[in-house]
């Protein structure tokens, strides 16, 4: 057991405990008209948000699981069974003191309040569906800056929550966004206003505590003008035999020369369905960049999207996807081309460990019309195991004359041979193996901020140790 | 006491037997070299004390300072002390020569113990001055990319900093140059000492007028056919190894 805190906390064993349920609202299991007029209800939305709801829960009862390009795993969701709706009944605090006990000590044990200490700009913790913390530093508050959870964000700000709510993502976009936007709550709403440039990160941290249960944050991320911001998510969640869903819905939206990086390290125990729909939208001269880190779930499926709108948008995926034994990462990036001069950068890892499994799914379209776009796309997979498996399905339509596309994808594997001499000079199995997918994943790592580097790699070292002997 | 003992070992691999019946000594504070023809198993018997796990032990002891090195997995025999120069050394892509070395010392260090960067940097600097290696060398991932003479360099910059009690030095000569050859001859000279065993596995006498060993072995399939002072060397170079066969105790298989 590992007794420091860490900056992000993505500990597998650190994670793998939960106290027993204090919810005082619970939609109970499975999903109809019902279920949504509960959630609403408590809530207190407004009407337009009750309407959206039901048409997301038409849409989703409507469209087919995607199992004709996606695992037939999904069959497995029994949607029947999920809780949709769980909550202490109380609105987020803004001082860690008020948190229920129970609750404080789980976000304690993570080291959330520590981390906020050291190097956040604000945090909010959200526990099963609802925030029970949010708080941002004054001087960055003063600076206009708003950072709430969403069901907050839609009570207080309604003028700039509906204007850019479901506009990058709409309801029928896929199956699980439209789940989502039926039974939306949690997530965080984000605004930063024209020019002001937010040093350090805003934290969000996804807590799963209760058994068969479903998480379905909504978060919106709103940069004016010129502004700048990192955010940074953190997931974990208890050890359960049963499923539990995870499916979640980002926009994000970069208006004229703002700058977002959003940053996910993602930990789910192996009984997550992590079904995400992430999409930013880069105004001109705008950059969107993701940085998405995928360790544990069972299934996760997730591609990461920018949509560059205007002249000399930029947009960017780096991630990393560990499949471990009895994993399927099936991850990607999506990069639509929508102005001239725009240009997008694509660059994947993916590690599969034992019977793992790691998926790249891409798709690059810069349409006929476009004048000087530019995407590289480089997409590497690493073998463990005999047994790990990879696949890759690029689709890049780059139409017009002046648009430069460069994509390369490479399959390496970790030999016995290396492993023998990486023993040889003393590390045991699992540290070379460790060390190996480390050098792998190094080139990229590099451009992640530090205290993010240093967890990956902690985490990769668990995760190692875990699949070794 | 204190060395590394080899007794009547048989070693197969895809169900040939390769070393039959071996029997070595190297006491702590000795070099030895190991000569014999291209396939006569002194790889073999590196990767075997080294611990590798496609060859089979079918018979005889392993010996390190008294502890029998068989029951121990690659990594435990070398935070017990044995380092190996591999003939063919891996590629560790993407790790840097720093990190790797970092690690595998810190791997020797007790629980809760971090390793101090500064010492340590000052401490592989002047390794690698020794070896006549640029620090640039230190931000390159571990063989790759090195030309074979780099390769071997390196080999012997982590035996300097690994300080093991016995070295197996498996072909470190060949694709050296004739520079090289001298730098890394005194890279081996002065860390010998009564710490240090060394097993030098070569085919060329040159090697040993640089570094000059208190032994030397004649291996002809899978067998010690002869051993005797450094002389013995100048005599192979002069008769082969047919001569050395010849000698050999009970008829040799060929
Ligand atoms: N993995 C293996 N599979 C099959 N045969 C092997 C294997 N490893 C070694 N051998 C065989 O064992 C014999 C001895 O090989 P080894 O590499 O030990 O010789 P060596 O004395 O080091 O030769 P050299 O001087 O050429 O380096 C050779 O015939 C070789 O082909
Ligand atoms: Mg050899």
């Amino acid at each position: 057991m590992k007794t420091e805190t860490s900056a992000v906390d993505i500990n597998r064993n650190i994670g793998d405990f939960a106290y027993p349920e204090v919810h005082v609202r619970d939609a109970g299991a499975g999903l109809s008209e019902k279920t949504i007029h509960y959630i609403s209800d408590v809530k207190e939305d407004p009407d337009w948000v009750r309407e959206y709801r039901l048409r997301g829960l038409k849409t989703f009862l409507e469209k087919p699981l995607p199992t004709h390009w996606a695992s037939k795993d999904l069959e497995a969701i029994d949607f029947d069974k999920i809780r949709y709706y769980l909550s202490p009944g109380t609105a987020a605090k803004r001082s860690w003191d008020e948190v229920p006990e129970d609750i404080k000590r789980t976000f304690e044990r993570l080291g959330i309040p520590e981390q906020e200490r050291k190097f956040l700009a604000g945090v909010e913790a959200q526990f099963d569906s609802e925030a029970v913390y949010s708080n941002i530093k004054k001087a960055v508050g003063e600076q206009g800056v708003i950072f709430v959870g969403s069901t907050e964000g839609l009570k207080n700000h309604p003028e700039i929550f509906r204007k850019w709510f479901g506009k990058v993502i709409p309801i029928g976009d896929n199956k699980f966004s439209a789940l989502n936007s039926a039974v939306f709550s949690g997530g965080s709403f984000i605004y930063v206003p024209p020019g002001v440039k937010v040093k350090h990160p805003l934290q969000a941290y996804f807590r799963i505590n209760a058994e068969n249960f479903g998480q379905f944050e909504r978060t919106l991320i709103i940069a004016d003008e010129g502004s700048e911001v990192t955010y940074m998510e953190g997931c974990t969640a208890p050890k359960f035999n049963t499923t539990t869903l995870h499916s979640a819905v980002v926009e994000l939206v970069a208006l004229k020369g703002a700058k977002i990086q959003y940053i996910t390290v993602q930990n789910w125990s192996a009984n997550v369905f992590n079904l995400v729909t992430k999409r930013g939208l880069a105004h001109e001269n705008a950059e969107v960049k993701w940085i998405d880190c995928n360790i544990g779930s069972r299934l996760t499926m997730k591609y990461p999207s920018v949509i560059m709108k205007g002249r000399k948008a930029r947009g960017e995926v780096l991630s990393i996807a560990l499949a471990n034994d009895g994993q399927h990462q099936d991850t990607g990036a999506k990069m639509i081309h929508a102005a001239d001069e725009t240009t997008s950068n694509i660059i994947s890892k993916s590690i599969s460990i034992g019977k793992g499994r790691a998926t790249y799914r891409g798709l690059v379209h810069v349409p006929k019309h476009l004048k000087n776009c530019k995407n590289n796309t480089e997409c590497d997979a690493l073998l463990i195991n005999a047994t790990s498996r990879t696949d890759t399905y690029p689709a890049i339509t780059v139409r017009g004359t002046g648009n430069a596309v460069q994509h390369e994808a490479s399959v390496s594997q970790v030999s016995a041979e290396q492993i023998f001499y990486m023993q040889q000079r003393g590390l045991t199995e699992a540290q070379a193996m460790s060390l190996s997918v480390n050098g792998f994943v190094n080139d990229l790592v590099r451009q992640f901020p530090m205290e993010y580097s240093v967890e990956l790699k902690r985490l990769i070292e668990l995760e190692m140790e875990g699949s070794v002997g | 006491m204190k060395e590394l003992s080899v007794e009547n070992l048989h070693v197969t691999i895809a169900d040939q037997e390769i070393v039959r019946g071996l029997t070595l000594r190297v006491p702590r504070g000795e070099v030895h070299a190991l000569m014999g023809p291209n396939g006569s198993g002194k790889s073999t018997l590196a990767k075997v004390l080294a611990g590798h796990p496609d060859y089979q032990v079918t018979k005889g002891k392993v010996m390190m300072d008294g502890e029998n090195l068989l029951e121990l997995e690659p990594d435990e025999r070398a935070r017990r002390g044995l380092f190996m120069a591999f003939q063919y050394p891996s590629e560790v892509p993407g790790v840097t020569i720093a990190n790797f070395l970092r690690a595998a010392i810190q791997s020797r260090l007790p629980e809760g113990e971090e390793l101090e960067a500064t010492d340590y940097y000052a401490k592989l600097y002047e390794k690698m001055e020794l070896l006549g290696m640029d620090r640039s060398f230190t931000s390159r991932a571990v063989n790759e990319g090195f030309s074979g003479g780099e390769k071997k360099r390196t080999e012997i910059l982590q035996l300097a900093m690994l300080e093991p009690k016995y070295a197996v030095l498996d072909e470190t000569d060949s694709g050296l140059d004739i520079d090289a050859l001298k730098t890394v001859a005194h890279g081996v000279n002065s860390l010998r000492g009564p710490d240090l065993g060394v097993l030098l596995i070569t085919h060329y006498q040159r090697l040993l007028n640089y570094i000059i060993p208190d032994h030397v072995h004649v291996m002809v399939a899978g067998r010690i056919v002869r051993s005797g002072r450094k002389e013995l060397a100048l005599e192979l170079e002069e008769r082969g190894y047919d001569w050395a066969r010849e000698g050999a105790a009970e008829p040799v298989l060929r």
